[in-house]
């Protein structure tokens, strides 16, 4: 047997990547084809989609679909388009998001510097907290809304969300925390520094890439939720994704597929934003945790 | 009355005794060095005086003032981390101002102390780095600088120097030390560096698994050592320890340890290591400092206690300033300190000059020393 020659092993080598390559771009594609669907037909008249060739590109480009889901669509029985629903969720995720990650890493704080008696257990059921499904919670929710008068208000959808979010933001945190010297805080406390002081001048600042991972976690869960915003939120503090859902489904007549297209990007948007915006440092951030936890 | 003082200080973790019974004073200006083998409780000691860590039983007292339930903030003390502990996301200048500013110190007063400061250390020029900018040096001396702007009553170090390379920490020695005459403030400093602790002490304190094996100036734990386990963990390289029994001949006591061939090795006491007669018949552990065990022109001229005897030579390490040579007595390994330029060749025999007015004695069985 003699050994390959050195232009096979070059040859064989670049096949080999050739084929990844191949592999690659072809789930690339795969992946793609959805959004280019969506968004090729969101630029064509409804006429040009019946005629049955979704993968064209549009002949007659259009943004009237685009107008038209956000300010006009009729969601439920109101011709009002996306927008006042596309507000609802700000309203809502922006304080959620928020308070999830402040009381978070005020948590992971505590659990790692300022441990006391029965600490492990409080972070264990802190951790029980995220495998408990929504579905589960969704009676006595309701119920504690009530009883705080926030049924079917923004509010107390945000709160709803926060509550649910704080045993991950809490995960996030901990860990992070858990390799953060304890000597700084030390330093800090023979310095003078209070308790929150310690957090705010001395964690907070170094705290960047677990914020990062943890807002967009919370806001891509909370902006995506669908079962919440269904079961807690009247007509009026619907959030996007079930006004989108009230859009597609109940038109009446014909299905306006270009114009329900647009609706789902535009609901898709903001979370598309945050992870281009900030994505390099949730990777970041995450192999950070991975590496020193 | 002793400026800071420790009255049998227990410290347990959990189940664990980690300090057991600790009882230490230092007069104003002292300077205090805890020293010991790793986990032995030096920093849990530290970290009790400075108020980081609760204390199970006992008392601290610094400047007459029970300090025992005083947050840190109030202990008027200032410490050194080990890992320097600047905080990573404030300038050099923010970092030594933290705590004025914690205060509530004015802006030009703060900035004036820091200038002061960083002139002391040489460290001007870095004052708008952050700490990922500075070499291992320059963090030491920016954690000084923190600590020395707060002007406290006690200072305390855990092993400051131990991160820096071995040429930069004999010059941060020194340092410390300048500055220590200069200023005169008291100092509790930890080390598991036996060097450091005989360079930098007023009084060194040696612990080991918690329990303070002895309390003395330099000097008296170099000379004395209260037990083995000092004998053996200060100096460098270690005192010799050798089984020997002592017999009674006539008048005179001597010593007689086995060699690896031929007849016992004996060393007739003079008068003055008389003290040891009483365990005539017996088995003690002798101890020799390396020092004291030398080529015969190397020895002490002015000591009557020099006693000549031919040892069989095993290996010979040149270091430079000294030539140390080893043999084979009392089925141990000793070691003897000669001259640079001694003439002497490993596997062959030399006459060894033994300092025995240096000579310690041990009791194998408590470990303490006898005599
Ligand atoms: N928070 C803690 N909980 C439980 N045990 C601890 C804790 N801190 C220290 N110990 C234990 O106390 C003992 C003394 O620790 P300490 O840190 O004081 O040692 P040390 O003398 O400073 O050692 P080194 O030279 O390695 O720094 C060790 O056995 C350690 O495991
Ligand atoms: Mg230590």
């Amino acid at each position: 047997m003699s050994a390959p020659s050195p232009e096979i092993a070059v040859k064989t080598r670049s096949l080999t990547r050739i084929l990844i390559y191949a592999a690659l771009i072809v789930f690339a594609v795969y992946y793609l084809l959805p959004l280019y669907v969506m968004l090729v037909n969101s630029l064509k008249p409804l006429d040009e989609i019946r005629q049955g060739d979704m993968l064209s590109l549009p002949q007659q480009f259009t943004l009237d679909p685009w107008f038209s889901a956000w300010s006009t669509a009729q969601i439920g029985v109101q011709p009002t388009g996306l927008k006042p629903y596309f507000l609802n969720s700000i309203l809502m995720v922006v304080p959620a998001v928020a308070a999830s990650t402040l009381l978070g890493a005020l948590n992971g704080y505590v659990l790692t510097k300022w441990r006391f008696p029965g600490d492990n257990l409080v972070f264990t059921l802190m951790l029980l907290s995220c495998f408990i499904p929504f579905q589960i919670v969704l009676i006595p929710m309701a119920k504690v809304l009530g009883l705080l008068n926030l049924a079917g208000t923004t509010w107390g959808l945000a709160l709803v969300h926060a509550v649910y979010g704080i045993g991950f933001t809490t995960l996030f945190f901990r860990n992070y925390y858990e390799a953060f010297p304890t000597e700084l805080v030390r330093a800090a406390m023979i310095d003078g520094a209070s308790f929150f002081q310690i957090f705010r001048r001395i964690l907070l600042p170094s705290s960047g890439p677990i914020i990062v991972v943890t807002v967009i976690w919370q806001f891509t869960n909370i902006w995506n939720d669908f079962l919440f915003g269904v079961s807690f939120a009247d007509v009026n503090s619907l959030p996007m994704t079930v006004a989108l859902n009230n859009l597609v489904s109940s038109s009446t007549g014909v299905k306006e597929y270009n114009v329900h297209f647009a609706g789902a990007i535009l609901a898709a948007l903001p979370t598309l934003i945050v992870y281009v915006v900030s994505g390099r440092y949730f990777v970041r951030g995450l192999m950070a945790g991975a590496v020193k936890g | 009355m002793p400026f800071l003082e420790i009255r049998n200080l227990e410290k347990k973790f959990g189940n664990v005794d980690v300090l057991k019974g600790i009882d230490l004073a230092i007069e104003e200006g002292g300077f205090l060095v805890l020293v010991g083998p790793s986990g032995c409780g030096k920093s849990t000691l530290l970290n009790t005086i400075a108020g980081l860590e609760t204390i199970t039983k006992g008392e601290i007292h610094i400047n007459g003032r029970k300090v025992n339930d005083l947050h840190p903030s109030e202990r008027d003390i200032a410490m050194v981390f080990q890992s320097y502990a600047l905080y990573p996301n404030m300038t050099v200048a923010q970092n030594i101002a933290f705590g004025m500013e914690i205060k509530g110190v004015p802006k030009p007063e703060r900035d004036k102390a820091v200038n002061d400061v960083s002139e002391t250390l040489q460290i001007k020029h870095l004052l708008d780095r952050k700490p990922s900018q500075l070499s291992g040096g320059q963090r030491q001396r920016v954690a000084m600088g923190r600590a020395l702007v707060r002007r406290p009553l006690v200072f305390l170090f855990d092993e400051p120097l131990s991160n820096l390379d071995a040429k930069l920490r004999v010059d941060m020695r020194t340092e410390i030390k300048r500055l220590h005459q200069s200023m005169k403030t008291t100092i509790v400093y930890v080390t598991h560096d036996q060097i450091e602790a005989m360079t930098l002490a007023s009084r060194i304190a040696v612990l080991k698994d918690g329990i303070l094996q002895q309390f003395g100036t330099p000097a008296e734990i170099y000379n004395h050592p209260a037990n083995m386990f000092v004998a053996d963990f200060m100096g460098s390289p270690a005192m010799n320890l050798i089984p020997v029994s002592v017999e009674r001949s006539g008048q005179s006591v001597r010593l007689s340890m086995p060699q690896r061939s031929g007849d016992p090795l004996t060393l007739a006491l003079p008068d003055s290591a008389g003290k040891i007669a009483g365990h005539a018949g017996g088995n003690v552990i002798f101890g020799i400092r390396p020092e004291a065990l030398t080529d015969p022109d190397g020895a002490d001229r002015g000591s009557a206690g020099v006693v000549l005897s031919e040892c069989q030579i095993e290996v010979v390490e040149p270091a430079g300033s000294d030539t140390f040579a080893v043999t084979h007595l009392g089925g141990k390994q000793v070691v003897a300190r000669l001259r640079a330029d001694a003439r002497v060749a490993a596997g062959s025999r030399m006459k060894l000059a033994f300092n025995l007015d240096k000579a310690v004695f041990f009791d194998p069985g408590t470990q303490l020393r006898i005599a």
